[in-house]
């Protein structure tokens, strides 16, 4: 029997950005839930959707990436996020580690680059959800 | 940091955003101070306030047709206003976020703010002068406008 496929929920306040990930991530084991464009969507539809992998941008109006990383962390422990920014300095990435990220990617990147990034998150199994 | 340095990272910045967003090179011109207060802008033109350690602006702008190009050599087929407004200000985010790497994390961005037309206005800060680096990519032509004090 095969495991249940990660639920992806896409966070970015760019459309171009939400499709692009949407339409590059391509791994057996993700399922594509829904997007957000900023970090109070992002948590009004963790309670709807109940993702179980998540991509955030940090820089975004409303409430901020590295806010909703924490509350998101905070209601579910077992959530996969990875934050996918264009804040290159390594203090950025290591707050958001430290707010309970599971992995950063730098702005721009690439097909191959978003996919490998997922799939270090998500592990070979690919499918299985926390 | 020198102030060719400085220029040096967004250069960098507009070569590794072109060579991996859309994966095919970019070629920057001599970067140079503005020969007027207010350099020609293009159709879209995306801007970031930084403010923190250093205050200023980035502003990133180019024809509608070289960015429509860039939205398709993304596999994007909405080439809606919207998103073309949409991709001038991530190009933007994304140079001016890059730049933290070189300037630091007191170098605070903000999100962008789009202007459409060739009329429109970027409010520089007061007695700066701005530098422009031209962006050659296929057949356009765009330009980084960056005003630090």
């Amino acid at each position: 029997m095969s495991a249940a496929p990660h639920r992806l929920l896409v966070v970015d306040d760019s459309n171009v950005i939400r499709r692009r990930i949407e339409r590059a991530t391509e791994l057996p084991g993700i399922e594509f839930v829904g997007s957000a464009r900023n970090g109070v969507e992002a948590l009004e539809l963790h309670a709807q959707l109940r993702p179980t992998l998540v991509t955030m941008d940090l820089t975004m109006p409303e409430m901020d990436g590295a806010e909703c990383v924490a509350q998101l962390v905070a209601r579910d422990p077992g959530i996969l996020i990875l934050v996918i920014s264009a804040l290159a300095d390594k203090l950025t990435a290591i707050e958001a580690l430290e707010r309970g990220a599971s992995g950063f990617l730098c702005k721009p990147f690439t097909d191959h680059q978003l996919n490998e990034a997922l799939r270090k998150l998500i592990g070979p199994a690919g499918g299985d959800t926390p | 940091m020198s102030l060719e340095a400085e220029v040096g990272v967004f250069v960098a910045g507009v070569l590794n955003y072109f060579g991996t967003s859309v994966q095919q090179v970019a070629q920057c011109g001599t970067p140079h101070l503005a020969l007027s207060e207010r350099p020609e802008i293009g159709d879209y033109t995306g801007v970031i306030q930084v403010s923190g350690k250093r205050s200023g602006l980035v502003a990133f702008t180019a024809p509608k047709s070289m960015l429509s190009v860039m939205l398709m050599r993304m596999q994007e087929t909405d080439m809606s206003h919207e998103n073309l407004c949409d991709l001038v200000g991530e190009i933007a985010n994304t140079l001016s976020g890059n730049a933290r790497r070189d300037f630091g994390h007191q170098f605070q961005i903000s999100v962008p703010a789009v202007l459409t037309g060739r009329g429109g206005q970027i409010e520089y800060p007061r007695n700066s002068r701005p530098i422009v680096v031209p962006i050659a990519w296929r057949n356009y032509n765009a330009r980084l406008i960056v005003c630090l004090n």
